[in-house]
């Protein structure tokens, strides 16, 4: 465990001080003695970014969705921030003018696709402990879930990721806009614990405004986070339960669907 | 949390680094460079590297981690500077257009290999 503890500057000049210890024994030696093969460290270049074959897929899928004219959404948030209550009722008041399909990401059980499907859209689901229980949806297992999807018929795809801050941030799926919720009985600093997904995300949705009567909350602290880390970042406050601020944020989906439409 | 994932993908190109001719050589060090904005445990990185990296040619590399700052150029007075905590607006004119130039990388840079000569 103490090894795992250790700095990588102090683990590199131990390294580096030991090969030359080594070699100051081993250079002395006469020629032809019984031991005289010289260790030689070789630096090859390799410049990749870690996630190419990531990003690879992604690219793949972009230009799959562009072909087929669809708008693609990534909805990313913490574990019971009301990504699927706010689905189902984005799906209600879209359908049947901007047809709909849904991949949902959920390390495991179909609950939430059983509850979208209900909204007639075609649900896709993906369980990621086949995948060894990833904490992210990845472009490779949308690439694999969108064979499930007949496109043609298909205006806007929306992918709701796996509930987690952290990860699902860091990669790239192919889709043209991330959105974020954020709920009210969550802390109001999130965006800057969390900086990395306020910063990818193009809109943040303030869910469960239903709520603030009852609790301490400063909305404006969470918009000015929000702005701390993502500067002019739209944010929608909303009420999953009670459609309060939905049509500001049907507006910016529906005219971010049709400005694509019209590239 | 998906730690385990990237440290399969730096072995999976370390591995393909290795020259035809070093196959047997022993990879000494992975350098890999990881931006502080990047949501990744350099400690986490490091555990599982060693356990995906058993019975393979890397077996016992070290995973050598530079952290990189977050540098960012603010697009309307171009002033640069570091991000040393979460604020995304230009520290001189306050402007929210900010440009990262660093702190997203991922990036493994080289392998070291340790070559035995007769």
């Amino acid at each position: 465990m103490s090894e795992l503890l250790d700095f990588p500057s102090q683990k590199r000049s131990h390294r580096e001080h030991s090969d030359k210890d080594s070699r100051a024994h081993h250079e002395p030696r006469p020629a032809g003695g019984t031991d005289n093969r010289r260790k030689v460290s070789r630096e090859i270049k390799v410049v990749r970014r870690v996630l190419d074959a990531n990003d690879e897929m992604a690219r793949r899928n972009r230009k799959l969705f562009a072909d087929s004219g669809i708008f693609v959404l990534n909805m990313m948030s913490s574990p019971g921030s009301g990504k699927t209550t706010t689905l189902e009722k984005t799906l209600v008041r879209i359908l049947p003018e901007i047809q709909s399909a849904v991949i949902v990401g959920d390390i495991c059980t179909t609950h939430d696709a059983d509850r979208l499907a209900k909204s007639g859209a075609p649900v896709v689901q993906v369980n990621t402990d086949v995948f060894g229980g990833d904490c992210h949806l990845s472009a490779g297992m949308i690439e694999k879930a969108v064979a499930g999807v007949q496109l043609e018929s298909v205006d806007l795809l929306i992918v709701e990721n796996i509930g987690n801050l952290v990860c699902p941030a860091e990669f790239d799926i192919g889709e043209d806009a991330r959105v974020v919720v954020l709920s009210v009985t969550e802390g109001e600093d999130k965006p800057v614990k969390y900086p990395l997904m306020f910063r990818e995300c193009d809109a943040a949705l303030l869910n469960k405004i239903d709520l603030l009567p009852h609790l301490d909350y400063d909305r404006q602290a969470a918009v000015n986070f929000i702005h701390q880390v993502h500067p002019g970042m739209p944010v929608f406050e909303i009420s999953a339960k009670t459609e309060e601020g939905f049509d500001a944020w049907l507006d910016w989906l529906t005219t971010a669907i049709r400005r694509k439409r019209n590239d | 949390m998906h730690e385990m994932g990237i440290a399969m993908q730096i072995a999976e190109i370390a591995a393909a680094s290795i020259p035809e001719e070093l196959q047997h050589s022993r990879v000494e060090r992975v350098n890999l460079k990881v931006g502080k904005l990047s949501a990744v445990v350099t400690d986490s990185l490091r555990f599982c590297f060693e356990v995906v990296t058993r019975d393979t040619p890397l077996e016992g590399a070290e995973l050598a981690v530079e952290e990189i700052p977050v540098s960012a150029r603010c697009k309307d007075c171009r002033l640069e500077w570091t991000i040393e905590e979460p604020v995304f607006s230009c520290s001189r004119c306050n402007s929210g257009a900010v440009e990262l130039l660093s702190g997203r990388e991922l990036d493994i840079e080289s392998i070291e290999i340790v070559e035995e000569d007769n």
